[in-house]
């Protein structure tokens, strides 16, 4: 019987399969060497194609049977063991993320993977304030980030302001942007505001590109300064003043990733620390408020507008920061970096995260980000498998990775509950 | 005044473009509530089968005639709704329920897929089409200004007119378009009224994805070129278009289509091309401060 329905389900796979690739894949359009098109066929490509459609729906039938899978929402294999673990996980993940450069094994490669990492952990728990704690949908988040790395390379570039001093006035500035951009879309709600975000990114960017007096346009702004450690350059010379030589080492061009590698890690658990603490105060507390209910909230005398600024102000402000190192240690910027795309996986780390759950984004990032250096080889292939894995895990746990919450206020003994009780904010 | 009236004209084919996807996207969010991220793609693929089926009718010598476009766009259509009604199958229909953000990230990923799915198969370099359509009207002469109404901007204008009015007899006087409405006032109601939702889901995308077709196959025959990544930026500017007519209203997704065009080319002819993009932006935000629902939606009303 249920090989009887597989089977004709794995007909209908296929002829519907063989309408997608057939036009696509087969028959491929190329430019001759006199700018006409001309077809290229390709029956073979579109034909495993189909095969592998086939067979993948003949076996997902027989095993699971016709129903669609319904998305759960209740919690993983993996939960129940990373809770009773959590006491000792995180502190287990902070050891290795420590010890990371001392570790056997460890050379520039890992090191340099590594601080991409913690500055997407970074940006996902920045980012996790507005859209995981106070419920507002940003699609433009990398607009502050672009603030951020722009900030300090002109800063630097047209005054000579060291990355020490910059650090903290790119975040000023981003957040600055962050209110202004906070303040048109007060009145926006849901998907509104969606678009209103992605617009205000898109917008940042093209005038990053035109500006080419100030901004140095699509070419970028290069040869901006690397950091020192405060104060103490890290030269190959070995010079007296600089750091090999201050902390009598040899001189080394590790030494400076190495503290690039500290810095980001102490910059991401700022990050983290600022809004664990923020969760806990009123103003943290009116965030998730407002994400539970934005009519209560004002009822019971919450100023949305300070409330709803504020998050998009320290949301803007970490990201800001995160993009000042990222132009000091790129040491190269243009506006390449801050397309569409840098918002999308942000955000797909915050909810893939289980929204809100911060070590569930660390996990996200270092599953994301990670998960798509391993595919290095696959070249034009990486972001086509980076798509596909995006839907299917999206599909397969919608909640993310941690869908379930340490309430931040209970009632005599604080358990843990369904990331499904948790309001998503229609902000 | 010439140059003016030249500028309306190419705005409202530009314009009618854009109106063509809005519906897709505002039709999708009218009836499950979610930002179909990866329509602007679907897009890119109607005009990427459009321009396989024009290289081949070409190389059978046989692209003559409004026979040929018709032919066109029809293969273009069915290719695409199938894309629509699979991509909806895999990627939304298992997280119908779920929360909000679940599809939209689902569907942010669809969207860097079929990218990257067409840039895998077709090749990533920009395909340059000759033109396929020739001639057009003086309408008026001033000075030594020539206003040109060529036949590609009129068939634009007709198609796109033609297929819109098939398209509101479809959701105005059929049982389709009647469940259709029935879904995107209450879902579940409908539900028990025996509406088959699931079914009339998967039409609108089906339906969404052919308008897009038609979009595509006539954005590639007016402008001749086209690579992997149109998608993104025609179908941002669609949904821009969406909202600013009322997110979840036809006519203003055809209204706003309109508008962006139109802002976009008077924009690029009268102060700088390169903030083209600024400005139909600027517009959309600026229209949201002082009307938060578009200028057709419908005012929320908001239960406690």
């Amino acid at each position: 019987m249920r090989v009887a329905a597989a089977l004709r389900d794995a007909a209908i796979t296929g002829l519907v399969a063989a309408g997608l690739f057939l036009p696509l894949v087969a028959l491929r359009t190329d430019v001759s060497p006199s700018g006409a098109l001309f077809i290229r066929t390709r029956w073979s490509d579109a034909a495993i194609l189909i095969a592998l459609a086939v067979v993948g729906r003949f076996a997902l039938v027989l095993w699971l049977g016709r129903k669609i899978p319904v998305a759960s929402t209740e919690s993983a294999w993996w939960e129940e063991p990373l809770r009773r673990a959590g006491k000792f996980f995180t502190p287990v993940l902070l050891l290795v993320a420590v010890a990371l450069p001392w570790l056997p094994g460890t050379g520039r490669y890992e090191l340099d993977l590594g601080i991409l990492v913690l500055t997407y952990v970074m940006l996902g728990w920045g980012l996790n304030i507005v859209v995981g704690l106070a419920g507002l949908l940003d699609l433009g988040y990398v607009a502050f980030y672009a603030v951020g790395a722009y900030s300090y390379a002109l800063l630097a570039q047209y005054f000579g302001l060291s990355f020490w001093l910059c650090l903290p006035l790119a975040g000023i500035l981003a957040a600055f942007w962050g209110v202004l951009l906070g303040f048109p879309v007060l009145r926006l709600r849901g998907d509104y505001l969606a678009i209103v975000t992605l617009a205000f990114g898109e917008i940042i960017r093209v005038v990053l590109i035109n500006w080419a007096s100030f901004t140095g346009g699509p070419n970028g702004i290069g040869g901006i300064p690397r950091p020192s450690f405060f104060g103490l350059p890290f030269s190959m010379g070995g010079e007296a003043g600089s750091f090999a030589h201050t902390f009598g080492l040899e001189p080394s061009p590790l030494h400076r990733v190495v503290f690039l590698y500290y810095l980001i890690l102490g910059l991401a658990l700022l990050t983290n620390w600022v809004s664990i603490r923020l969760r806990r105060q009123p103003l943290g507390r009116a965030w998730e408020a407002l994400r539970e209910d934005e009519t209560a909230c004002r009822a019971l005398g919450i100023n949305i507008t300070t409330t709803k600024l504020t998050a998009f102000a320290l949301g803007a402000m970490f990201a800001g920061v995160a993009g000042s190192f990222f132009a000091t240690r790129q040491g190269f910027i243009s506006p390449e970096s801050f397309t569409f795309i840098e918002s999308a996986i942000i955000l797909a780390i915050v909810v893939l995260g289980g929204m809100g759950s911060q070590i569930g984004i660390a996990l996200a990032a270092l599953i994301m980000i990670g998960g798509f250096e391993v595919f290095r080889g696959l070249e034009e292939w990486r972001m086509l498998v980076f798509g596909i894995a995006m839907v299917v895990i999206m599909v397969l746990r919608p909640r993310g990775l941690v869908s379930s919450r340490t309430p931040t206020v209970a009632l005599g003994e604080r358990r843990a509950i369904s990331g499904a009780l948790v309001g998503e904010g229609r902000g | 005044m010439a140059y003016a009236l030249q500028q309306l004209i190419n705005g409202i084919s530009l314009g009618m473009i854009y109106g063509l996807i809005a519906v897709g996207y505002t039709m999708v969010y009218g009836i499950i509530g979610m930002i179909n991220f990866a329509h602007g793609d679907v897009f890119m693929i109607g005009a990427f089968t459009a321009l396989i089926t024009i290289v081949l009718l070409l190389s059978g010598g046989m692209m003559e005639g409004p026979g040929a476009i018709l032919l066109v766009l029809l293969v273009s259509m069915s290719v695409t709704a199938l894309y629509g009604w699979t991509v909806e199958r895999l990627a939304y229909r298992p997280l119908r329920g779920s929360f909000r953000l679940a599809p939209l990230i689902s569907a942010i990923g669809m969207s860097i897929l079929l990218q990257n799915y067409v840039q895998v198969s077709q090749g990533a370099r920009v395909k340059p089409l000759e033109p396929i359509v020739r001639g057009g009207f003086e309408v008026m002469r001033e000075g030594g200004f020539v206003v040109q109404l060529s036949t590609i901007q009129i068939m634009i204008v007709s198609i796109t007119l033609s297929v819109l009015a098939v398209f509101t007899w479809l959701v105005t006087r059929t049982p389709l378009g009647r469940a259709m409405r029935a879904c995107e006032q209450d879902r579940k109601m409908a539900a028990l009224l025996g509406v088959d939702t699931d079914r009339t889901i998967s039409l609108t995308f089906v339906i969404g994805a052919a308008l897009a077709a038609v979009a595509g196959s006539l954005y590639l025959i007016r402008y001749g070129v086209i690579d992997f990544y149109i998608g993104f930026l025609v179908g941002v500017k669609a949904f821009t278009a969406a909202v600013l007519g009322g997110i979840g209203s036809l006519p203003g997704a055809v209204l706003g289509g309109l508008l962006i065009g139109l802002i976009e080319t008077f924009w690029s002819a009268y102060f700088s091309v390169q903030y083209k993009d600024v400005a139909a932006f600027a517009v959309l935000v600026m229209v949201l401060i002082f009307m938060p629902t578009g200028l057709l939606g419908r005012q929320e009303v908001e239960k406690v």
